[in-house]
């Protein structure tokens, strides 16, 4: 028994969301980008960031046109290739980028992501949108933000904010990537 | 690539590592299909260097506009009019370059393993652009992208080379790289023109070019290497072109949907006629500008990540 204190505390898991809770926020998302786009919502290109940034953007898409009858455009932009931390952490797979085929030009488009952090996935973001075009305004769509921000970068739409440390992980589980939906925090 | 530091040849890549530098060239080139922009900042703040002992249009632009799409310091050197002509040798040049600060270093040479010893001597990486009679992975990467742009997988594609096997590093870099992938691959060509050695290679070999045409998915045609002919391989041009050559007849022998490669430079009339190299089933453009995604891959893979990291 005496051995055990020696050993590191085990990771405890708590659940954050459920796959009903996830639902409802990714609803009250799409009601907000409805009302705060107004007229301009036909302008609107929801563009997630990989992985689960992806299926997000989707799924607004989906319930905006659902509630509002409105077929907004969806793409992607993989950041890899932008990351500033590729030198330290190495290279890694690519993964999908497709815009619209109107583009993004002149339009409104919210970037979609899982988890905002510290921010610099959205600098990746925004310079890899800067070379894709010029849209009119740029938002921030997340499912959660858990602070802790390295860069000057806010959300205009948050599912949940989540005070958590520095040291925990916050993890999103999506059905189109993981089989299932739910947000749990791990310290 | 589980990443490796250096692409020296084919034959070091195993069937994960060919498709990761694969997949990254297909969503870098649809990453910046339509772009106005068509530069990443990746390799910002690297140096890679293209170290050309031998002549090349297309390797070494294509090297030179993959690292610079993916903004990395450019510097080309070729061995006509450098300190090469006053008798450098390959290490001093490579560590002359080193010391000037270059992360990579792209080396075509004559020597067959001089990208090895290379490999040996510096910090940073290498990059095989053709060395000798050996290997030229590169080509064989882009060379199976496009297959595989095209026919839509390269897992029991029925791919035939034809012509000067044993003076091409091409055909060797692509019997490695597709056997690894899984192709069929048939060596057709004079026996003069086949390696010693050629047995223990995986590789069906064949002499009659009509009787293998009607059951490929893929021609790739070699250049006859005049440069490299230092006696009489076979007895003419007319009689290699005859026997060995892609003309519009044959081509029609291809099932419908085959497709017709050259690595380039092409000696138009001889090992590929006019026709058919400006044919529907030609993908020797295409070739050319898969050759950027891929190196851009490639590079992206190898310099990537954090210097020095295996």
């Amino acid at each position: 028994m005496t051995e055990s204190s020696a050993l590191p505390a085990e990771p405890t898991t708590a659940p954050l969301l459920s796959a009903d809770d996830v639902g409802r926020v990714v609803d009250r998302i799409a009601h907000q980008l409805i009302e705060k786009a107004g007229p301009d919502l036909g302008s609107l290109v929801l563009v997630g960031i990989p992985t689960r940034g992806a299926p997000l953007a989707r799924r607004l898409a989906g319930r905006i046109e659902t509630f509002s009858g409105v077929r907004v455009d969806v793409g992607t932009v993989d950041i890899t290739l932008y990351r500033d931390d590729l030198r330290l952490r190495g290279v890694r797979a690519l993964e999908d980028t497709r815009l619209p085929e109107a583009g993004i030009d002149g339009r409104l488009v919210v970037l979609v992501d899982d988890v905002l952090f510290s921010g610099r996935s959205v600098r990746a973001a925004l310079d890899a949108l800067r070379d894709l075009g010029r849209p009119r305004a740029v938002q921030l769509a997340v499912l959660v933000d858990r602070g802790h921000r390295e860069l000057p970068i806010r959300a205009d739409y948050v599912g949940k904010n989540v005070p958590t440390s520095r040291s925990q992980s916050v993890k999103v589980r999506l059905a189109e990537v993981d089989g299932a939906d739910s947000v749990t925090v791990t310290s | 690539m589980v990443v490796k530091r250096h692409l020296l040849e084919a034959a070091d890549l195993d069937r994960d590592d060919a498709t990761l530098v694969l997949d990254t060239a297909a969503q870098i080139e649809s990453a910046l299909a339509g772009r106005e922009v068509k530069k990443l900042p990746t390799l910002r703040g690297r140096t890679v260097v293209n170290l050309f002992y031998e002549d090349s249009t297309r390797t070494r632009i294509s090297f030179e506009l993959a690292a610079k799409r993916l903004s990395a310091d450019v510097i080309n050197f070729s061995a006509k009019g450098s300190s090469v002509s006053k008798g450098e040798s390959l290490k001093d040049t490579a560590l002359t370059l080193e010391a000037m600060g270059s992360d990579a270093i792209v080396v075509r040479h004559g020597a067959s393993g001089a990208p090895h010893r290379l490999a040996q001597w510096v910090q940073g990486s290498v990059v095989n652009a053709g060395d000798g009679t050996h290997e030229h992975p590169t080509q064989a990467l882009l060379d199976a992208y496009t297959i595989r742009q095209r026919l839509g997988r390269l897992d029991g594609v029925r791919v035939v080379i034809v012509g000067d096997v044993l003076h091409s590093r091409v055909a060797r870099s692509n019997v490695w790289l597709l056997a690894t992938l899984g192709a069929e691959v048939t060596l057709v060509a004079p026996p003069t023109l086949l390696p010693v050695g050629v047995g223990s290679w995986p590789v069906t070999v064949g002499y009659d070019l009509d009787a293998v045409l009607p059951k490929a998915d893929v021609v790739m045609m070699l250049r006859v290497q005049a440069e490299r002919m230092n006696a009489s391989f076979f007895p003419s041009a007319r009689e290699y072109s005859r026997r060995y050559g892609l003309d519009a007849r044959r081509m029609g022998t291809l099932p419908d949907e085959a497709i017709v490669m050259h690595p380039g430079p092409m000696n138009r009339g001889m090992e590929i006629a006019a026709e058919v190299a400006d044919s529907a089933r030609s993908t020797i453009v295409d070739q050319v500008g898969n050759g950027v995604s891929v190196r851009m891959a490639v590079l992206y893979l190898l310099l990537g990540g954090a210097p020095g990291s295996e």
